[in-house]
């Protein structure tokens, strides 16, 4: 029997439950014995010219070896020279030119928690102490707070590039096909800027010996780390060694290594010292990267009969105080756009502007939560304008089951997708109409606590960068045993169970005897990482080519032994035994095999997908709303999300879980604030409105599995589709909660403030 | 100043700042680091341990105000190699993820469960506030307390 799609319990967590998990700052290697503490000395104030540091009191106090700033970094070399022009364009990629951001500020701070100097001390706590003798001057300048502020330029965060836009991609203005339709609906709408915040913060160590730096790094990718490492401190890789040993979550945000690491990296050469820096999370509020902050202008037509003709999505996306990512986002979002939906005309842009506020990356679904929670939005308001269920007008615009493989008018090509069959699913599962039932017996009583029913059926992209790849090394030893090298990185996702499946699967070699190595570029020197729900799909994909090979390799190995032909070799997999076809007495373990080779058994492969893939669903939220109060329920969750075959449904349901939490938190309570100076408002966990498990239902899950013919396992990734498909779903049953009230939007969170102050506004206007 | 804790059933002594946090003390004196930081408010509850049986945010306890009790950490909870109840509750539930809001989540359902042996879900939901968990949604980890609680009541 097959082990692929039974439910396996993880090999990890024995570990991580009675010794605890090794983050960064659990190394107790010999290599950082004695190593010092750094402290970063953090810009209090949203923009401001820096016009002096002075360190001497700091550097008088016990314990302090060192306090540097950027003028302390003669060793590198200078930034790139002024081309006038953004560098990066629509990939990944920080703006480089007038937009540059510095490893530590020169002469100029751009959000609060910029890094400005770090403080290196003997102890833990003589970091702080230090930190706040060191004394900078700040001329303040007029801070740019929110996308709109930005357009106007009335202040440049970058003075020489001559406006705070560093890239565009304009939308469409033709009015045409909207003047062909009988309902056009129009809407601002928000999808706020949200803080990351895995549970452990950003946390780096580095040492520098004999020419070689080796850093410890809380990533998703220790290879790219070590290629940012390079650009950064002119190394060649052979001179860097990076490890990432346990992650405490990432969740988009620790993508690489950003400027606070490479400072960390490169004080450590500088300083000949081993250090450590593990970020509080006061700092990790304001300094990580944080998520979505894009403000979007739509438009959606269509006729009565429910047929959705036209649909404009003009995004701004608000990137912080440095753009790193370019344009991927918002072209994420446009790419995106339509959704489910065979729309004959679809119009998007994009502008990325620069405010004084933390640097805006990747968090789970990056650009694709922002298109799912608009176009979702858009479909209920077009559906209440037109009165018709918002079910119904969602089954007659979806693309048909016979139209895969589908090109989207904004240049997406979905490989498959059964996007009714989701709904229908989804409904079923609810009791769709026995709730609609009930909210109208709540709406005709008057009854304080209505109920909402939300619904969004969503695609989202997964491996979009699919081309790049994913390696893994898989070796069989003369013991039996096997260990894969992944260039893949867990942080929570459980690839060592999974990889391990796939061993078993294809070799038969017992789990129990496959060790799963990540994170080292001395072991894996090339390697992508864990991101955009990638993992299984390229990183398994990997694993499973790898084991192909190794089983071919020996099963000429096997045959040679036996002095069979090849093709009268076969694998059984459940004893892990290799026979000759009809002689049961002839039989080889993996350990004898193996030892038969020189070298062992080894195969290094790498897989790559021609193409990305679109999982899908549909979501039902019910909420209860508190008419009198404003405060938001969440009584039930259903979804149907389809990702393809599923691998280990004990790890498929924790990521969906975990998506469904996180796009909860977005729809009802999460939001980084600042005020009109851009000070955060949210830099603590006591401001900060991290949803917990007293605001959260158990959630109904329901199975549904479209395979893909983009890789040998069918399969797509599950890592975002929860966050992607619950957001909408929930803002929209808060909304239909009060939607009889005459309230047609409710900005994200709806929190009890939000929504009451629009129910208090939808019955001042009904008074009139 | 000079503190005496038991930590796990081992006594520990210790010339210690003043201000030295009791989660300090755990990672960096007696360099059990499965107590994690996930904070600075009290906020997340990652750092959870018991004090006396009690459980408590070790970020806002000073080593000094432990001294002379005694704390157990995740790293104490398994007895014989034999894992504990929760613990045996969060592998069979995959009631973790990356692992970091694991240990001071499994303690504050050992307390919880201590004081309410047979909790409603609403309870344990409710009980839970003060530990943040940002992988599983929580689902799981509710559901681990619930099997815990089931298995106490059998073998009681």
């Amino acid at each position: 029997m097959s082990i692929l799609g039974t439910r396996v319990i993880r090999t990890e967590d024995p570990r991580l439950l009675t010794a605890g998990a090794v983050y960064v700052d659990d190394l107790r290697v010999p290599e950082l014995d004695g190593a010092a503490r750094v402290t970063f000395v953090r810009s209090p104030v949203a923009h401001a010219r820096i016009t002096g540091i002075d360190a001497s009191a700091a550097l008088s106090e016990p314990g302090v070896v060192a306090v540097l700033t950027v003028q302390d970094m003669t060793d590198l070399a200078p930034p790139p020279p002024d081309s006038g022009e953004p560098v990066g364009g629509e990939g990944p990629a920080p703006l480089g030119g007038p937009w540059s951001e510095p490893l530590l500020a020169a002469d100029t701070v751009r959000f609060v928690g910029e890094p400005v100097a770090v403080v290196i001390t003997d102890g833990r706590y003589q970091g702080e102490d230090a930190a706040d003798l060191v004394t900078v001057d700040y001329d303040p300048l007029p801070a740019v707070v929110g996308p709109e502020a930005a357009l106007t330029s009335e202040s440049l965060l970058f003075p020489a590039a001559g406006s705070n836009i560093p890239l565009t991609s304009p939308v469409s203005a033709d009015d045409a096909p909207f003047d062909a339709c009988e309902v056009v609906v129009e809407q601002a709408i928000v999808n706020q800027r949200l803080a990351c915040m895995p549970l452990e913060g950003r946390a780096t160590a580095a040492t520098f010996e004999n020419g070689k730096l080796t850093v410890w790094h809380s990533s998703q990718n220790a290879q790219l780390c070590r290629l940012i490492l390079c650009g950064a401190l002119g190394m060649a890789p052979d001179q860097i060694r990076v490890i990432v040993p346990d992650v405490g979550g990432g969740f988009g945000a620790k993508v690489g290594i950003d400027r606070d690491g490479l400072v960390v990296a490169w004080a450590a050469r500088k300083t000949g010292r081993a250090l450590r820096w593990n970020e509080t999370r006061s700092e990790n509020l304001v300094g990580m990267t944080q998520g979505r902050a894009q403000l979007h202008h739509i438009k959606i037509g269509g006729n009565r009969d429910g047929k959705i003709l036209a649909y404009r999505i003009d995004v701004i996306q608000d990137s912080g105080a440095y753009s790193r990512m370019g344009g991927f986002l918002p072209m994420l979002t446009c790419l995106m756009a339509p959704g489910v939906y065979d729309i004959p005309a679809v119009q998007a842009g994009y502008r990325v502007v620069v405010t004084n506020a933390t640097p805006i990356s990747a968090y789970r679904g990056a650009g694709r939560p922002e298109a799912a929670a608009t176009i979702e939005r858009a479909v209920d308001l077009f559906a209440a304008e037109i009165g018709m269920d918002p079910a119904e007008v969602r089954r007659r615009n979806f693309v048909a089951p016979d139209k895969f493989p589908f090109q989207t008018k904004t240049g997406a090509l979905y490989d498959s997708g059964q996007y009714e069959e989701a709904l229908d699913k989804v409904l079923a599962g609810a009791g769709y109409q026995e709730l609609r039932k009930e909210q109208e017996r709540r709406r005709a009583s008057g009854d304080v606590r209505q109920l909402g029913i939300g619904i969004s059926s969503y695609v989202e992209i997964t491996a979009a960068d699919g081309a790049a790849g994913e390696t893994a090394k898989l070796e069989v030893a003369d013991d039996g045993t096997a260990t894969v090298y992944t260039g893949s990185s867990p942080h929570g996702q459980g690839h060592h169970t999974a990889w391990a499946m796939l061993v078993q699967e294809e070799l038969g070699i017992p789990m129990d005897k496959v060790t799963v190595v990540h994170g080292d570029t001395d072991l894996i020197p090339v390697g992508v990482g864990t991101y955009a729900s990638r993992s299984l799909q390229l990183g398994g994909s990997a694993v499973h080519k790898a084991a192909v090979e190794v089983k071919d390799e020996a099963r000429r190995q096997a045959a040679d032994i036996l002095e069979a032909a090849e093709a009268d070799v076969v694998l059984d997999t459940i004893s892990g035994l290799w026979q000759v076809r009809g002689d049961p007495e002839a039989s080889l373990t993996w350990a004898q095999v193996a030892g038969h080779t020189s070298g062992g058994l080894v195969a290094d492969v790498s897989f790559a997908a021609d193409l990305p893939t679109f999982p899908f669903g549909a979501h039902v939220s019910v909420v209860e709303v508190d008419t009198e109060t404003g405060k938001v329920t969440l009584l039930r969750h259903v979804t149907v999300d389809d990702a393809g075959p599923v691998l280990n449904p004990v790890l498929a349901e924790g990521q969906r879980h975990g998506g469904i939490a996180q796009g909860a938190a977005q729809a009802l309570l999460e939001e980084v604030l600042y005020d009109a100076d851009g000070n955060p408002l949210t830099s603590t966990l006591a401001d900060y409105a991290a949803i917990t498990a007293a605001e959260l239902p158990s959630y109904e899950l329901l199975a549904s599995e479209t395979p893909t013919t983009v890789n040998p396992l069918g399969v797509k990734g599950i890592g975002e589709a929860g966050t992607i498909g619950s957001t909408p779903a929930i803002q929209n049953a808060v909304i239909d909660a009060v939607a009889h009230l005459g309230i047609r939007h409710i900005d994200m969170p709806t929190t009890p403030q939000r929504v009451w102050t629009a129910i208090n506004e939808a019955q001042k206007a009904g008074n009139q | 100043m000079k503190v005496d804790l038991t930590v796990n059933g081992k006594d520990i002594s210790a010339d210690v700042e003043d201000r030295m946090l009791l989660v300090h003390f755990l990672r960096d004196v007696a360099d059990l680091t499965a107590t994690n930081v996930g904070c600075d408010t009290t906020s997340c509850g990652a750092c959870t341990v018991l004090l006396d049986g009690e459980s408590v945010k070790s970020c806002t306890v000073l080593a000094a105000q432990a001294s002379g009790h005694e704390i157990t950490t995740v790293e104490g909870l398994a007895t014989n190699g034999e894992m504990h109840p929760v613990q045996r509750a969060f592998h069979q539930e995959h009631g973790l993820q990356c692992g970091f809001c694991t240990p001071g989540m499994v303690m504050a359902i050992v307390s919880l469960l201590k004081e309410n042996p047979d909790p409603s879900e609403q309870q344990v939901r409710q009980g839970l506030e003060g530990n943040l968990c940002r992988c599983t949604g929580y689902h799981n980890i509710v559901r681990a307390a619930l099997a815990a609680a089931d298995e106490g009541k059998v073998s009681a």
